[in-house]
């Protein structure tokens, strides 16, 4: 049976990087007793993938990895037992079953949405206020010219990000932004590379560190290239009662 | 959310950030302004290395079961990271509640190998504490060593407030008790000093004097009040089968050497390899009940969550019930999401038939140390492995589908001959023969490969070797030589693989680890000069060291080559291991006859250690 498990990521979690979320969570399935699928073999393994990788440094809200189990209790009763062995920061959501065909997370994902704000004192280092840099940012993305060099294993490659940013505007209290941006396998945009591209526009060094960066959630695309429809990979799956 | 002491631009610059935030699984967390007693416990190397280590947890634990105490966690930052903390000052702080060090009651530091020492300065340096124990004042935490190599702390002795001599769950209890006492009644630091000092085990060494003859011998080591006894008893826990055991140790983030459930099945050998110091300061043997294993085991697979389960002691085929807990290991676990890692074995139709069920056999290897290289080589340290048990062993293996043999011996060693170092060739030769000759060609599986590893022998303090001349770098690098071009006359050669190591730190332990308190001076130089990390190859700067003993007047030879007389006074001697003086002259002696003394199961060979009352010399 395959299972989706969303979970969250938040505070001191984000200085463990993505290889050591994996391991934590093959330890957190042999401690909530999740009767979890191995793979056959002399050295087996869990059957288990992640949606999208989290860079350190990040946090998250809706992040997403697949199981297969052989039996399971509720999801409700799931819940109780993979939180109750937690470290502090990190959150299960949700616990759904999928249908049996379902294609894996990592496969499916075609869009996150992230929230970013200025570090404290950043503002200042940049000769700016947070509204007016959020502000000046969602203009960027709406008239600025956004083709950026991209370096990739095969070299260096022009790509314009227009196409690529989904949605952006500015938070409710006015000091952040959200963006949603192409994500996953073929064109993958990181929310630093949209915020070096306007740092770089006003002649301004992109300070590494100066960005709280959430993602909020993980897509998949239902619809086409030109017409999106966006979807939660939580919504694949549905609550064991 | 818990407060980190180091910023997020800190954090994100330096490798593996969450070496530094705490927050594992199992960790203890108190309300620090709630107990009477913080407590730093510090494994002066890297986060990945002192994690693994069994005496933290098993620490750990037994402090935090205790109300008044909180125990957390020291590890040294990272080279990248003490660069930063060093530019900006930043104090060196605990994982769990991120407090600076230096506002604990004790700093706690445990000395597992000598080449962690300039680790224990930096540590020191970092947490603004000053280096010398004489310039402290009750501002600063009492500072505190433990472990293996504080069975000579002579030449850290003057950067530590006292040193605790024995198994650690023993009379910690004691220590924290009388440091309320003292706080309460306003001591002075001095006074709960020599209040300490009477606690058995605990030695406190600003309270002795030395003297030395002109020759640069001890000449007396005396203590300079009446509260400090002549002789410090090493303490070590007696009712061991039952003794209480971490349930729930922690479990890092990020993968460290030891990333599994470690279980400790007894303490103490009977074997009494001559070379080997763990050998004798753990005397006697105790067993661990296995039934409380079985249970332990459970219970610490679930908390933790761990993927791999091990067992721990010196020589694991002496426990009294290995095959049962071998064998319930691997019919409880095996095939169920976790790996039973096996301890070395002998090898016999046991263990090969367990390790054919958890291991590929294909891929896994078998391993022998005969740490030397002929027999009478292995009378002379008195190491209870003959060429017949090697080779049966082998034989079996190789008709079990096996062809892989890995070797481990020592170079070095009192009276070795040229024909011993050749043995080493010889013996990896004569396992290849036994291949070609035990497994017909049809069923040969992949070629045949011993692959022999030599380390250098460093004299250690409590060994019958203590009294041993060791060799100078140019003498063990000939006798690595030696084998290597033996190996290489070999007809069977392709077969055979040989791998050494540098001996620059090999000398440079043999120093520290029979030093006396002239010696901290040139760690306090080499320290101040660079050196750190110095267990590791990479960062190890043999020219700072070099230079430090220059700086310092102190002769390396006189520490490593020098003929030591039967009756020297040792400047570890005014510790009491159980294991007498007299009986390690007897030893040596035995040595120099190559003169085989029987294990304890054999015959009680009257060591000292029976004073304990417990453990194997009670078994008849
Ligand atoms: S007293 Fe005898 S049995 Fe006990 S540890 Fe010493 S040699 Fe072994």
């Amino acid at each position: 049976m395959k299972i989706r498990i969303k979970f969250s990521k938040q505070g001191n979690m984000r200085f463990i990087g993505h290889l050591d979320v994996m391991r934590y969570f093959q330890k957190v399935m042999r401690r909530a007793d999740v009767n979890i699928r191995y793979s056959e073999g002399f050295s087996p393994h869990q059957i288990m993938s992640f949606a999208a990788p989290l860079g350190v440094g990040l946090t998250g809200s809706g992040e997403y990895l697949d199981i297969e189990v052989l039996s399971t209790d509720s999801s409700a009763e799931m819940l109780r037992r993979m939180n109750a062995t937690m470290a502090e920061g990190i959150h299960i959501v949700s616990y759904k079953k999928l249908p049996d065909d379902a294609v894996n997370a990592m496969s499916l994902v075609a869009a996150c949405d992230y929230t970013v704000r200025l570090r404290e004192g950043y503002a200042e280092k940049l000769g700016t206020t947070n509204a007016d840099f959020m502000n000046g940012l969602v203009s960027y993305i709406a008239n600025g010219n956004l083709e950026i060099v991209k370096k990739t294993k095969k070299g260096e490659r022009l790509v314009d990000l227009k196409p690529l940013i989904f949605d952006s505007a500015v938070t409710e209290d006015g000091e952040g932004i959200f963006l949603k941006l192409s994500s996953g396998s073929a064109n993958n945009i990181k929310p630093e590379l949209v915020l070096e591209a306007y740092c770089n526009s006003m002649g301004k060094e992109f300070p590494a560190f100066g960005f709280a960066i959430n993602r909020e959630e993980v897509y998949a695309d239902n619809g086409s290239e030109q017409a999106h429809d966006f979807v939660t990979l939580e919504s694949f799956g549905e609550d064991i009662e | 959310m818990r407060k980190l002491a180091l910023s997020d631009e800190v954090l994100l610059s330096v490798s593996q950030p969450a070496r530094y935030i705490g927050g594992e699984i199992n960790m203890v967390v108190k309300d620090p302004s709630k107990v009477d007693v913080r407590f730093a416990m510090c494994f002066p190397d890297v986060y990945d290395i002192g994690m693994s280590h069994l005496g933290i947890q098993i620490l750990y634990d037994m402090f935090n079961r205790r109300e008044d105490t909180y125990c957390e966690r020291v590890y040294s930052p990272w080279t990248d990271l003490d660069k930063i903390m060093r530019e900006e000052q930043i104090p060196l702080f605990a994982l769990e509640s991120q407090d600076p060090v230096k506002d604990f009651d004790f700093l706690g530091i445990t000395l597992q190998y000598e080449m962690s020492y300039t680790n224990i300065l930096q540590v020191l340096d970092l947490s603004q504490i000053p280096l010398h124990a004489a310039d402290r004042t009750w501002e600063h935490p009492i500072v505190i060593g433990g472990g293996p190599c504080s069975y000579n702390p002579e030449p850290i002795a003057e950067f530590f407030d006292m040193f605790y001599i024995g198994e650690g769950e023993v009379v910690y209890a004691q220590l924290i008790e009388t440091y309320k006492e003292s706080k309460k009644r306003g001591d002075s630091r001095e006074q709960f000093l020599k209040a300490a000092a009477q606690i058995k085990g605990i030695y406190v060494p600003s309270l002795y004097d030395v003297e030395y003859n002109e020759d640069g011998t001890l000449k007396s080591f005396k203590p300079n009040c009446p509260e400090a006894p002549e002789t410090v008893e090493k303490v070590l826990v007696m009712d061991f089968a039952n003794e209480v055991y971490p349930e729930k140790p922690l479990v890092p983030f990020i993968k460290v050497t030891q990333d599994r459930v470690v279980l400790e099945i007894m303490r103490g050998c009977i074997r009494g390899c001559r070379f080997c110091q763990a050998g004798q300061i753990y005397k006697p043997l105790r067993e661990k009940n296995v039934e409380y294993l079985k249970e332990l085991a459970y219970k610490m697979l679930k908390s933790t969550g761990h993927e791999e389960i091990s067992l721990s002691s010196l020589s694991s085929s002496d426990y009294t019930d290995i095959e049962e807990m071998v064998t319930y290991l691997v019919d409880e676990f095996h095939g169920k999401g976790v790996n039973v890692s096996l301890p070395s074995l002998r090898i016999d139709a046991f263990s090969l038939d367990v390790m054919s069920k958890v291991q590929d056999v294909k891929k896994s290897s078998l391993t022998f140390a005969p740490e030397g290289g002929t027999q009478r080589m292995r009378d002379v340290i008195n190491k209870g492995l003959t060429e017949e048990d090697i080779l049966n062993g082998a034989a079996e293996a190789f008709r079990g589908g096996w062809n892989r043999v890995k070797l481990y011996f020592m170079l070095g060693q009192p009276t070795e001959t040229v024909e011993d170092c050749e043995g080493i060739a010889l013996l990896s030769e004569k396992i290849t023969e036994v291949f070609f000759d035990e497994v017909p060609k049809e069923k040969r599986q992949g070629k045949v490969q011993v692959v022999a590893s030599t380390s250098f022998f460093v004299p250690k303090p409590f060994t019958p070797f203590q009294w041993a001349q060791m060799c100078t770098k140019e003498e063990f690098l000939e006798k690595a030589r030696i084998v290597n071009r033996k190996m290489k006359e070999m007809k069977n050669h392709k077969c055979l693989k040989y791998n050494w190591h540098e001996a620059d730190v090999t000398v440079l332990e043999g120093v520290l680890a029979r030093g006396d308190r002239k010696v901290a001076a040139v760690i306090e130089d080499a320290y101040k000069n660079g050196a750190l990390y110095d267990s590791w190859s990479e960062s190890f700067k043999n020219d700072v060291w070099m230079q430090a003993f220059e700086n310092c007047g102190v002769d390396i030879d006189f520490y490593t080559t020098r003929e030591r007389s039967l009756d020297e006074l040792f400047p570890w001697d005014f510790i009491d291991v159980g294991v007498t003086k007299e009986f390690l002259k007897r030893e040596w002696n035995n040595a120099m006859n190559a003169k085989v003394t029987p294990n304890c199961r054999m015959q009680c060979s009257g060591c000292g250690a029976k004073n304990f009352g417990g453990g194997v010399c009670f078994e008849n």
